[in-house]
């Protein structure tokens, strides 16, 4: 069942379009990302579920009722969710477990029943031992868990999540994110979580809805997303990638100086004189000083390369076409000098026809 | 389904109530003033004879050049003071840095028309002090220092205005950072040449903004004038204002006369916020880097002399011989045993008709006054700063008005407005306190816009989404968060209002008479041991709230730049 509608939802600030009339449906338990680059609208989106800021068209729906639209919006505290915020907004004035006790007490529960649920949901984040704590006495990962354990003890009707991750360090980012996935597994909360960062949504989400300038370019879930790109956006935005500009000439795939048969594209047979847009990624070119024997293999030349330790990471031109510049990753014990003659190899699989 | 609850927020109620408060406490007063100036007193006819009374008669023109040179002349001797001060304290080795900090803070919290007792003590013509030491030592006839004297007037008020430019250079030399002087060393300027050429040019603006400010808070200065200035037939334009309320009391005439203080006062704070916000000038980077001190070698000592000397002027030797003379029979017998009473005190709070009275109407007005300015500007403040509602601008620009209205002329305003007929308040202690409240709500408005600025919005979102009202999350999240804050800007502005005479004298009755009009009232009798005996209670009240906002708040709570 659809636990949360987004309609049309349009957000303008002055003559600034922030949120571009965008759609998007959560299923009851379901955990979804909005990812996209810094002012692309997804924090907007977000508020705007929160009802801190009302939309200029369109509308939000949980339940099949009606939260937002322009006439009229219900205000935060009468929606049953609940939010972690930036800068985990924990209240300095009061200790760990009062924070998390806040909003029982604001449900009217007795005394007992608060104590029970604050002290239970502590120590799933593991954080029992600290209860009596003031804020300024925890590290940035500590007070990261109060905000969890804050925003679930409420069992809310849908949990909104705004960068929770980027005020902390590397590692505990990476920790924290399987930590926010376990708390999923275990109460399926309906979730949206809003990041830029393309690692901790996939971790993270069932489904990721990827933003640029306002709209949403694709919803799937992360394998899908990075496997099967349908824009240029969101194949150079999740993961790197090279792009290839093809003209089908006579059952082959003209890519500028070196052809690839057409037949490689399965299922998907382009019109003659037609041009189009291929994305593969720079681990799915294969690499080799002799030619694999068949017409995906490509005679081309090292530009530059360099070492990162995990891999190699090379810029490589195909014979015949200067302007063709392709990143291609090989292993670490791979190693070639710039200038050398190489092979490319392309695996039809990996090529997607971009929109 | 859909529930119109964005539409009825209380913050439309609290908007109309704020609204309102400003229009009685600002907007109204000043209306008032200007209708005042262009009308005829009785027949109410649209008139500039006003205009023309107030400045028909050189004596009344030459009081507003005399305001204008009493400013210049005081900020200029209060640079003199302050600048060596400020420098030697934030940038160098200085011994007794601490000692230069407290001296400042000590001269900042004394009443100013205390110093002014003080300096009648200390250089009446023939008894004062200095002069009767000069007279033993040398055997002259005459006297050496006369406090009832132009210059007399400017240095007295200089001795209790120089914090500020100190306070302004200080914070300023403060973010300057050192690589901007090792830059000049290391292409061979020595210690001087970069001081000169290099440290202080770029405090320059800060400087100037100092001393604009100490200008405008003498022309608008009424306690020293009157004390010192009335004696010495030395007319300025507040002291000029009162007389225009001595019977009969003419006042449209005085708002008409207080006009140039008001635009002049407008006009100098519009320039000083522009030489103010001038960026890349003062490096306003932070403290980048490390800061290193200037070693100054023998120097030092004569910078901590000056700063000792300016100590002596300004706090030990006035405050002495205020409270030697609080003390004693007669003040002129010296320091002796059979000199030594506390009949000056006794009898000012148990035998004076009204001594007591003006000490708890003092408590009262003051109290009243900082606990309804914090909470009007606080409510402001947080429409504002939230953006809760749209014209949010506005009741800040009103808010913040009285800040270039010099204390006299709002209370002419308040005359004006609310002494007669409808609301007849003249007397009474709702006038006062209003006006005390109307006075210092700029101090509260950025005491209380700062504290808000300071709390993320987030921290109330998050009580919104779990479910509690805005009324909820100002309870239990801001109000907590911000006590130290709003304590420390209810005790700054009880402070002030408990020394503040230029509003009060205007519209005081015979029940509502405070500390400081008692004192004044005082000073024209020439009972200077009563005189300096109330003086020691206002300093005590004094002292114990300064000290006790120290302990809660910090040692520099009173001196926060802009704190005035």
């Amino acid at each position: 069942m659809s636990k949360l509608v987004l309609r049309n939802l349009l957000r303008r600030f002055g003559s600034f379009t922030a949120v571009d009339n965008i759609d998007l449906t959560l299923n009851e338990g379901e955990f979804v990302s909005l990812l996209g680059p810094s002012g692309c609208g997804k924090t907007t989106t977000l508020r705007m579920i929160a009802g801190f800021i009302a939309p200029t068209g369109g509308t939000i729906e949980s339940d099949g009722v009606a939260l937002s639209s322009p006439e009229a919006v219900t205000p935060p505290e009468r929606r049953g969710m609940s939010m972690i915020f930036q800068s985990y907004a924990i209240w300095p004035n009061m200790t760990v477990a009062e924070n998390v006790g806040f909003g029982l007490k604001l449900r009217k529960l007795s005394a007992e029943e608060v104590r029970r649920r604050t002290g239970e949901i502590l120590e799933v984040v593991q954080m029992g031992h600290l209860a009596g704590r003031y804020p300024s006495e925890l590290s940035g990962g500590q007070q990261q868990r109060v905000a969890l354990a804050r925003a679930i003890v409420v069992k809310p009707s849908v949990l909104l999540l705004d960068e929770p991750l980027s005020n902390l360090d590397a590692n505990l980012r990476e920790e924290m994110r399987f930590e926010i996935r376990r708390l999923h597994d275990e109460f399926r909360i309906t979730t949206v979580y809003v990041t830029h960062d393309q690692a901790e949504a996939m971790v993270t989400s069932d489904r990721i809805a990827v933003m640029n300038a306002g709209r949403i370019e694709q919803v799937d879930e992360p394998f899908a997303l990075y496997n099967r790109p349908r824009t240029r956006f969101v194949a150079g935005f999740i993961g790197r990638t090279n792009f290839l500009e093809a003209r089908v000439k006579g059952g082959q795939l003209d890519l500028g100086g070196f052809a690839l048969p057409g037949s490689i594209l399965n299922g998907h047979t382009p019109a003659a004189g037609q041009s189009m847009l291929l994305s593969i990624r720079p681990q799915s070119i294969g690499l080799s000083r002799e030619p694999g024997g068949d017409a995906l293999s490509v005679p081309a030349r090292i530009v530059e390369g360099a070492y990162l330790g995990e891999y190699w990471d090379y810029l490589v031109v195909p014979d015949g076409s200067e302007e063709t510049k392709l990143r291609v990753t090989t292993l670490p014990s791979q190693r070639h000098q710039p200038g050398e003659k190489v092979w490319l190899h392309f695996d039809p699989a990996q090529l997607v026809p971009i929109a | 389904m859909l529930r119109r609850l964005s539409v009825i927020e209380p913050a439309t109620l609290l908007w109309l109530l704020l609204v309102a408060a400003l229009v009685v406490l600002v907007a109204w007063p000043v209306a008032e003033l200007l209708r005042t100036s262009f009308m005829a007193p009785r027949t109410g006819e649209w008139t500039l004879s006003n205009y023309t009374a107030a400045y028909g008669r050189a004596r009344y023109v030459e009081a507003l050049f005399n305001s204008l040179y009493l400013g210049a002349a005081s900020a200029a001797i209060c640079a003199v003071l302050a600048v060596p001060m400020a420098w030697a304290c934030s940038r160098t080795d200085m011994p007794g840095r601490g000692f230069a900090w407290f001296t400042v803070l000590a001269a900042f919290i004394i009443p100013p028309y205390l110093g002014a007792v003080g300096w009648i003590l200390l250089a009446g013509p023939n008894s004062g002090w200095i002069n009767q030491a000069w007279v033993w030592l040398t055997g002259a006839e005459e006297s050496l220092v006369n406090v009832y004297t132009f210059w007399g007037m400017s240095i007295v008020i200089a001795l209790h205005s120089y914090p500020f430019i100190f306070i302004f250079t200080k914070s300023a030399l403060d973010l300057v950072n050192s690589e901007m002087e090792d830059a000049a060393n290391i292409l061979g300027a020595g210690t001087w040449t970069t001081t000169l050429k290099i440290t202080l040019p770029l405090v320059w603006p800060t400087i100037l903004a100092g001393i604009i400010l100490v200008f405008l808070e003498t022309i608008a200065l009424f306690g020293t004038p009157a004390i010192i200035g009335i004696p010495a037939r030395i007319n300025v334009v507040t002291t000029q204002l009162w007389q225009f309320f001595e019977h009969p009391v003419r006042a449209e005439v005085a708002a008409a006369y207080a006009m140039p203080l008001l635009l002049i006062t407008a006009g100098l704070i519009g320039l000083q916020k522009i030489m103010l916000s001038r960026k890349g000038y003062v490096s306003q980077t932070g403290k980048g880097g490390e800061r290193r001190l200037i070693k100054l070698g023998p120097w030092r000592w004569v910078l901590l002399a000056w700063c000792g000397f300016v100590c002596l002027l300004s706090v030990a030797a006035p405050m002495v011989a205020l409270l030697q003379a609080s003390f004693s029979r007669a003040w002129g017998r010296g320091f002796s045993l059979d000199n030594l009473t506390i009949m000056n005190y006794r009898y000012l709070l148990f035998e004076h008709d009204g001594a007591a009275l003006s000490v708890v109407n003092t408590f009262v007005f003051s109290a009243a006054a900082a606990t309804l300015a914090i909470f009007i500007a606080l409510a402001i403040a947080y429409v504002v700063k939230r953006k809760l509602l749209p014209g949010g601008g506005a009741l800040a620009f009103l808010c913040m008005a009285p800040f270039v209205i010099p204390g006299i002329v709002m209370a002419i305003g308040f005359y004006a407005a609310y002494a007669g007929p409808p609301l007849t308040l003249y007397g009474t202690a709702a006038i006062m306190i209003l006006a005390f409240t109307a006075r210092f709500l700029p101090i509260a408005y950025a005491n209380g816009a700062a504290g808000v600025q300071m709390i993320h919005p987030e921290m109330e979102e998050a009580v919104r989404i779990l479910g509690g009202g805005r009324l909820t999350a100002v309870k239990s999240v801001l109000i907590p968060l911000l006590k130290k804050a709003l304590l420390g800007g209810w005790l700054l502005v009880f402070i002030l209002a408990t020394r503040e005479l230029s509003a009060a004298i205007f519209l005081v009755g015979p029940e509502t008479r405070t500390i400081s009009v008692l004192l004044y009232d005082l000073s024209e009798e020439g009972n200077l041991e009563v005189l300096s005996a109330l003086g020691g209670i206002l300093l005590v009240i004094t002292l114990v709230f300064v000290g006790t906002g120290m302990k809660l708040i910090g040692r520099d709570f009173m001196l926060r730049r802009g704190g005035e």
